[in-house]
């Protein structure tokens, strides 16, 4: 208990003080995760609204398969990462290991699944209410996928925070691929794992009091942009 | 789109382009046949009524009518021609529940124009011939019950259809609703739209048709002038369901 009000006291005077490391810290998390989440959404909101409205032989094992790699374990993505950017992987000529690409890179891998298969679903459930609509208005592939992205943006919204969240809190493939570089790749949660290993368990309880904040600050930043922007639709 | 505008492009397209014929069509689900007609041409313009009792196939008719459903056998011919994707454009469809997009009225209109690759300055125009260009920046869905009909019946009239198929749009609707869509359907079909409406409101086609098909059991069992259907139908079934007596026909 002890432990956990110095952690407090801790992390409200880091923040307070402004310290630059933790700033710096905060700062790269918080451009990779978003990067990743923001790259997974641009490549997996599409895919999942076309794995939602189209029917193609092996579609039902091609779902088994998207629904298995939500549950991808971060080491072994970091690993595979790790694999084809290492100077003798096939991708070593990039220069991009220990760098924050790369761990975008592997968060993006990590979180992709997660954004496919959830917006499948939800956009499927939506076209189902408004397939026969669609159909009477001979509308094309491309204008429904258009139509249930813009209708479910708001499910959409949630399902690129799924992703958030799950990017912001993983460790294993950042570890991996970043190195835990100090002034370089040093993020919230590789820097948590290294104070606990020192024993500096204030700070490492500290920095997760922070990174909790952060990501409640983004959830309410989506949920206040969804309220703001909901006067058009009935969502 | 203004109504010396529409009758022109009706008149060049010519009241043939929606003479919807049906031959030996029929539809099945697990072996039942739901619709069987041998032969039926509808006639190219004005308000033709599909009536008759639930579960007689009105809607299932329509769809068929529509290229929603693909027939069992036989085929629908427009304009002589076999029903193909680019007919089915020519035809808009106004469900019984509209289904309205997550957005505002006037982007329900926009989003059909803009698909269609339509002039999308006439959304105004679309709003107020159903009354309802004070409400276009409302949520669609937050309309009343008749304020959806309308403007899914706006909506179908962004299309510009030759053939406007209404089915039972004024169910569960109050009286002021119902005479408001009614007063909106039979504008359209003054501006040159065939209007084929189903309903199972005596009341109503009396209103509204020119010519009946009245439908039992997923066969046309009488198809008349309005005129000659009310004052004098032929068949028992038809004379029953007008005289409210129907079940007594079931029974016997």
């Amino acid at each position: 208990m002890q432990q956990i009000g110095e952690a407090i006291g801790l992390a409200i005077g880091l923040l307070l003080a402004a310290d630059a490391d933790l700033l710096e810290i905060v700062t790269l998390s918080l451009y990779v995760s978003l990067s990743a989440t923001s790259i997974a959404c641009v490549l997996g909101l599409p895919l999942g609204a076309i794995l939602a409205v189209t029917r193609f032989p092996g579609r039902g094992p091609v779902l088994v398969l998207i629904n298995a790699l939500m549950g991808l374990p971060p080491v072994v993505v970091g690993l595979i990462v790790y694999l084809h950017l290492s100077r003798s992987g096939p991708l070593g000529f990039l220069g991009l290991l220990y760098t924050p690409t790369a761990m975008i890179v592997a968060q993006t891998i990590l979180i992709a699944p997660i954004v496919v298969a959830l917006s499948r679903q939800v956009l499927e459930d939506l076209h189902l209410e408004y397939a026969e609509q669609f159909r009477s208005l001979a509308l094309s592939a491309r204008q429904i996928i258009q139509a249930l992205l813009w209708d479910g943006r708001f499910a959409l919204f949630t399902v690129a925070l799924a992703g958030f969240g799950r990017a912001v809190a993983e460790v294993g493939a950042v570890m991996i691929v970043g190195g835990n570089i100090d002034h370089l790749t040093r993020v919230m949660t590789t820097a948590i794992t290294l104070e606990t290993s020192r024993g500096n368990l204030p700070l490492a309880l500290a920095l997760g009091i922070v990174l909790l904040a952060l990501a409640m600050a983004v959830t309410a930043a989506v949920h206040g942009l969804r309220a703001g922007t909901a006067g058009h639709a009935d969502a | 789109m203004p109504m010396p505008e529409r009758m022109a492009r009706n008149d060049a397209r010519g009241a043939r382009a929606c003479r919807i014929e049906l031959r030996s069509l029929a539809y099945d689900v697990a072996g039942t046949r739901l619709i069987d007609v041998p032969a039926l041409t509808l006639r190219p313009t004005g308000t033709t009524v599909v009536m008759g009792p639930n579960g007689a196939g009105k809607s299932l008719l329509l769809r068929l009518m529509h290229g929603l459903i693909p027939p069992s056998s036989g085929e629908i011919l427009v304009g002589g021609r076999p029903l193909s994707p680019e007919q089915c454009k020519a035809q808009a469809l106004v469900f019984q529940k509209p289904v309205l997009l997550r957005r505002s009225v006037a982007a329900n209109i926009d989003f059909v124009l803009k698909a269609r690759g339509k002039d999308r300055s006439r959304c105004r125009d679309l709003l107020d011939r159903v009354d309802l260009g004070s409400l276009a920046d409302r949520p669609a869905r937050r309309l009343s019950g008749g304020e959806q009909q309308r403007l899914a019946i706006a909506r179908a009239l962004a299309t510009e259809p030759d053939t406007l198929f209404l089915d039972e749009p004024t169910a569960s609707l109050d009286p002021e609703s119902v005479q408001a869509i009614e007063g909106i359907v039979a504008a359209a079909a003054r501006d040159g739209v065939r209007i084929i409406f189903v309903t199972h409101d005596v009341q109503q086609a009396r209103r509204l048709a020119e010519d009946v098909v009245f439908l039992s059991s997923g066969r046309v069992a009488e198809e008349a002038s309005a005129d000659a259907f009310f004052n004098g139908p032929e068949t028992k079934v038809a004379r029953a369901y007008l005289s409210g007596h129907l079940d007594r026909l079931v029974e016997t």
